[in-house]
């Protein structure tokens, strides 16, 4: 009898709870589904914010992209906040043995001078549009109005302020920990006319107010072309000027691309197959800025791999859009 | 009137050490016990020295290790590789 | 380029591998890529000033959360599959966390988005990741409740839709007010408000003695949750004060700015913490520490010792803080016996508090307890035990500002109500307290805007005009299960048959 008792009272009387239930099912949820749908507010906001007076607070209406539902944009990976963390954790544990060792045998130091010099002017001030992307990113997230879209942009702003960090230790190693390297490569940065124009295009972003034109502009247009010539195209190039140490330095850059292909490619898809509406507007946005990613990304790619490589990445990043019905300039097939 | 700088941490037993390490430093601090967790108070300073924990852990110890286990704290916090300071000045 | 051959010290270092990487901008001007930064009129002359709460570079960030992860969802895995929710003091401490999934949770979420925003608008490099670490961490304790609590939604009511309740439910309008009264306002304010008023001064009321009591009525999952995010506020206090004395030093018109904005938080989150208040000496079976020995401690020991400190900066305690101090030997009473009388439309239950409860009472406010509350009780016990559990069928009076229903009493006056009104371009508001009013008087064309849940019940937007329909369709709360006196609930019944105890019959339900 007793034992009966104790089997009835462990039986759940509910699965998960009523708004994941809504739309999964009462049956037990994921971590990820509990963690991530409809968290956030929805309604009956108190006060207009100060800031921008003509919506309310979580307003849909901060981006020209219209959802029936922005949870439909979801997270391939099925980060929560800690399996993101834990994922991560790996992926810097791989990166501190390899920029130990690069440290402790000198391996960047020994580099010919003139190799160190390309790093510092070529590589190491993509640490500043690092700094754009983790501010973009983190606009979104305080923009979107889904937990599930929010939360992938306060990752990716966390990862590019990481990928800032990594490279600038690059020059750190160079100059021996004395902030002489950075100075130098921030130099080329702001004065370099190799960067201007992607320093321009990335002071440009940070103007962009519709949170979702930003996350086009900044993690699929630049970071598709940027991430494949930077991270694959001048890293070949770089091991073909004795240099293939820094290519352990730069695992991390490429792991996390490759990561982070899977939930831009599902989000574009998502709002690209909500309606004909999305598209048009996608494809505005796609015109406008595509083509200033690739000027932007040019002097870069002339002074080391060359505009074929460019071209190659570019023709990547239209394959991708147009599986999901979008047009880009620079397809080469 | 008295100025009290706190530190609390989780009772479990990396905490163990740090209030060890906490009490022998800070000699004039109070240290209390409350479920899941301790508080030690002090007036105007608390410091935490990385010298003493390395001492009783037997291995090289982080300062910023030390946040898994800190629950709050109080004070003025001063930061650096060797010790962390809490303090009303 | 300057040549340097000395080391960095790891101060220099940080700031290399954060704010060195902004620049000065030429092809945009800065008041268009941070055009929020100066409407609140603070000035802000040299953002290099700026110092770095705490030294945290992204890999140390991932490792050291990543570790904390895995032993808090170690912990809820075992809580799980041991069925922890049977090795709980009582049923009754459930509805605690009830409170806290609907009333605490969305905050932590408001948090995440308030940060994130913050975290943009800042010129200052420095101050822009800190509220961006800030951002991820309070995700993190959003996302952590929805699964501490995941289990106790198996097996008790009322946890079951919390972010709906959140946007809709009389009650829950006073968190959600406040958080959105803070993300509205600009960023120089919402630090103030979040990082300083709240996380620095209040939140410790909140997550340091009720987690510890949480762990006194043997919720394992709760302490763990809690106190895991708790190691994350160590950072996001000291970032609260580090952002107070930036603003103070940079400039003395900052000063009355900065003192307005206290006095204002401290009330406001002074007003959200009553319900904590009633939390902690109501809704803990085992009590660990009374609502007025923890205001002691953290606020008036902890606090007083803050305020002496910002006295250099010519910054006073908060205005009413003599009013917030008098009214610790009252507030959880009047806040419980208010919601004894309106549980019909919340999502969790109410209770007379036990004989020995009551005892513990009158021990801890020797002042008040038995003069004004006891008798209370006795009388609300007595109409119970004939059969006349009694509710109160008015809807409250709400602060136009708190949202609190107005059922304080004045400073030094316990039986005299304290009310005050105000009519402004032809309309009346109501507020609990002077405190209320003066923010209301400085910001009219803002609180005027309040989305006053009676108010909108009365003017037909919650889907029907009796309680009845509102508490149902409206608010999701299921009737019957989620709402109503304690004894007799399901989740009673249910607790009885763990405990092995023959459920409650009708005699019980009543008494
Ligand atoms: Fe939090
Ligand atoms: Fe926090
Ligand atoms: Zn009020």
């Amino acid at each position: 009898m007793s034992i009966e008792i104790k089997t009835t009272s462990v039986e759940p009387i509910r699965h998960t709870y009523s708004h994941t239930a809504r739309r999964f099912g009462d049956k037990p949820a994921t971590r990820y589904q509990e963690a991530s749908y409809d968290l956030e507010a929805k309604t009956n906001f108190h006060y207009r914010p100060q800031w921008d007076a003509n919506y309310e607070l979580n307003d849909e209406r901060r981006t020209a992209i219209r959802m029936e539902d922005w949870y439909a944009v979801s997270d391939p990976r099925q980060f929560y906040y800690g399996a993101y963390v834990g994922n991560r954790a790996k992926m810097q544990e791989q990166a501190e043995t390899s920029y130990g060792f690069c440290d402790k045998r000198n391996l960047l130091t020994r580099l010919p001078e003139e190799t160190q010099k390309l790093l510092l002017r070529l590589m190491v001030p993509l640490r500043h549009v690092e700094l754009g992307a983790n501010m973009n990113n983190s606009k979104i997230a305080g923009d979107a109005t889904a937990t599930t879209v929010a939360q992938m942009h306060i990752y990716q702003a966390m990862d590019r302020l990481g990928i800032g960090q990594y490279l600038s230790r690059i020059a750190l190693m160079l100059d021996g920990s004395t902030g002489a390297a950075l100075d130098e490569s921030k130099g080329y940065w702001m004065g370099d006319q190799l960067w201007q124009p992607m320093r321009k295009l990335v002071e440009d972003s940070l103007v962009v107010q519709d949170w979702f034109e930003l996350t086009l502009l900044q993690n699929v247009l630049i970071d598709g072309m940027m991430f494949p010539l930077v991270y694959h195209k001048m890293d070949e190039w770089l091991e073909s000027q004795g240099a293939e140490d820094v290519s352990m330095l730069t695992e991390f850059m490429r792991d996390w691309y490759k990561d982070t292909l899977r939930w831009t490619n599902a989000m574009m898809k998502a709002v690209a197959g909500e309606s004909e509406a999305n598209v048009a507007q996608l494809q505005q946005w796609i015109d406008h800025w595509e083509p200033q990613v690739y000027n932007a990304l040019k002097p870069l790619a002339e002074a080391s791999v060359g505009v074929e490589a460019l071209d190659e990445a570019r023709a990547e990043l239209s394959t991708r859009l147009k599986k999901v019905g979008l047009q880009s300039q620079g397809v080469s097939a | 009137m008295s100025q009290l700088v706190f530190i609390v941490f989780q009772d479990n037993d990396n905490a163990r050490y740090l209030a060890e390490a906490v009490m022998e430093d800070n000699p004039h601090a109070e240290l209390q016990h409350q479920p899941a967790m301790i508080r030690i108070q002090a007036e105007k300073r608390l410091v935490i020295n990385r010298e003493t924990m390395e001492e009783k852990l037997g291995r090289d110890w982080d300062v910023q290790e030390m946040l898994i286990d800190v629950i709050s704290i109080g004070g003025n916090v001063d930061e650096d590789d060797d010790h962390f300071i809490l303090e009303w000045k | 380029m300057a040549v340097k051959n000395k080391k960095l010290n790891l101060k220099d270092k940080y700031q290399y591998l954060t704010r060195d990487m902004a620049w000065e901008p030429t092809y945009q001007k800065m008041e268009d890529i941070y055009p929020d930064e100066r409407f609140e009129g603070i000035k802000i002359v040299d953002w290099s000033q700026w110092e770095d709460p705490f030294r945290l570079t992204m890999d140390a960030y991932w490792k050291y959360q990543a570790e904390k992860e895995k032993k808090l969802y170690a912990i809820f895995d075992a809580f799980a599959q041991n069925n922890g929710h049977q090795n709980i003091s009582d049923a009754r401490y459930v509805n605690a966390l009830k409170l806290f999934l609907s009333g605490v949770s969305p905050l932590e979420h408001a948090a995440f988005q308030g940060y994130s925003k913050v975290g943009r608008q800042f010129s200052g490099a420095g101050a822009r990741v800190a509220c961006q670490m800030q951002a991820i961490d309070e995700l993190r304790h959003s996302q952590t409740q929805q699964h501490a609590m995941s289990h106790y939604n198996k097996h008790f009511n009322g946890l079951h839709d919390a972010p709906h309740m959140h946007d809709r439910v009389w009650f829950l309008s006073v968190p959600k007010s406040f958080f959105d009264d803070a993300r509205s306002a600009g960023p120089f304010e919402f630090l103030t408000a979040i990082s300083f008023s709240f996380e620095y001064v209040l939140t410790n009321l909140l997550f340091v003695p009720f987690m510890s009591g949480a762990a006194y009525n043997g919720d394992m999952a709760t302490v763990t949750f809690g106190f895991s995010a708790q190691s994350d506020e160590a950072r996001h206090m000291t970032l609260g004060l580090e952002v107070i004395k930036f603003i103070l030093e940079q400039h003395e018109d900052n000063v009355p700015i900065v003192q307005r904005w206290i006095d204002k938080w401290f009330w406001r989150g002074f007003r959200l913490l009553s319900l904590v208040s009633m939390m902690m000496d109501y809704m803990l079976p085992n009590k660990v520490m009374s609502w007025s020995e923890a205001w002691e401690v953290y606020y008036e020991q902890n606090g007083g010792a803050l305020f002496k400190d910002l006295e250099r900066y010519g910054i006073r305690p908060p205005k009413y803080q003599d009013v917030a101090n008098d009214a610790k030997h009252h507030l959880s009473h009047q806040l419980w016996t208010t919601f004894y009388q309106y549980s019909q439309a919340t999502n969790f239950h109410t209770w007379i508090p036990e004989k020995e409860e009551m005892d513990w009472m009158s021990e801890k406010y020797p002042e008040t307890f038995d003069k004004y509350y006891r008798p209370r009780y006795e009388y609300l016990a007595k109409e119970a035990a004939a059969g006349r559990r009694f509710y109160n069928n008015t809807l409250p009076q709400l602060c136009q500002v708190c949202q609190v229903p107005t059922l304080f009493t004045e400073m030094g006056a316990p039986t005299k109500l304290s009310h005050r009104q105000l009519v402004h371009e032809g309309e009346r508001y109501h507020f609990c307290s002077e405190a209320c009013c003066d923010i209301f008087k400085h910001e009219p064309e803002k609180y005027v805007q309040a989305w006053l849940p009676v108010h909108q019940i009365y003017q037909g937007n919650c889907e029907g005009a009796d309680v009845e329909t509102v508490v149902q369709k409206y608010y999701h709360i299921n009737i019957g299960e989620d709402n109503f006196e304690y004894l007799g609930s399901p989740d009673h019944k249910h607790w009885m048959s763990i405990k092995g105890e023959k459920p409650a019959d009708e005699n019980q339900d009543a008494a």
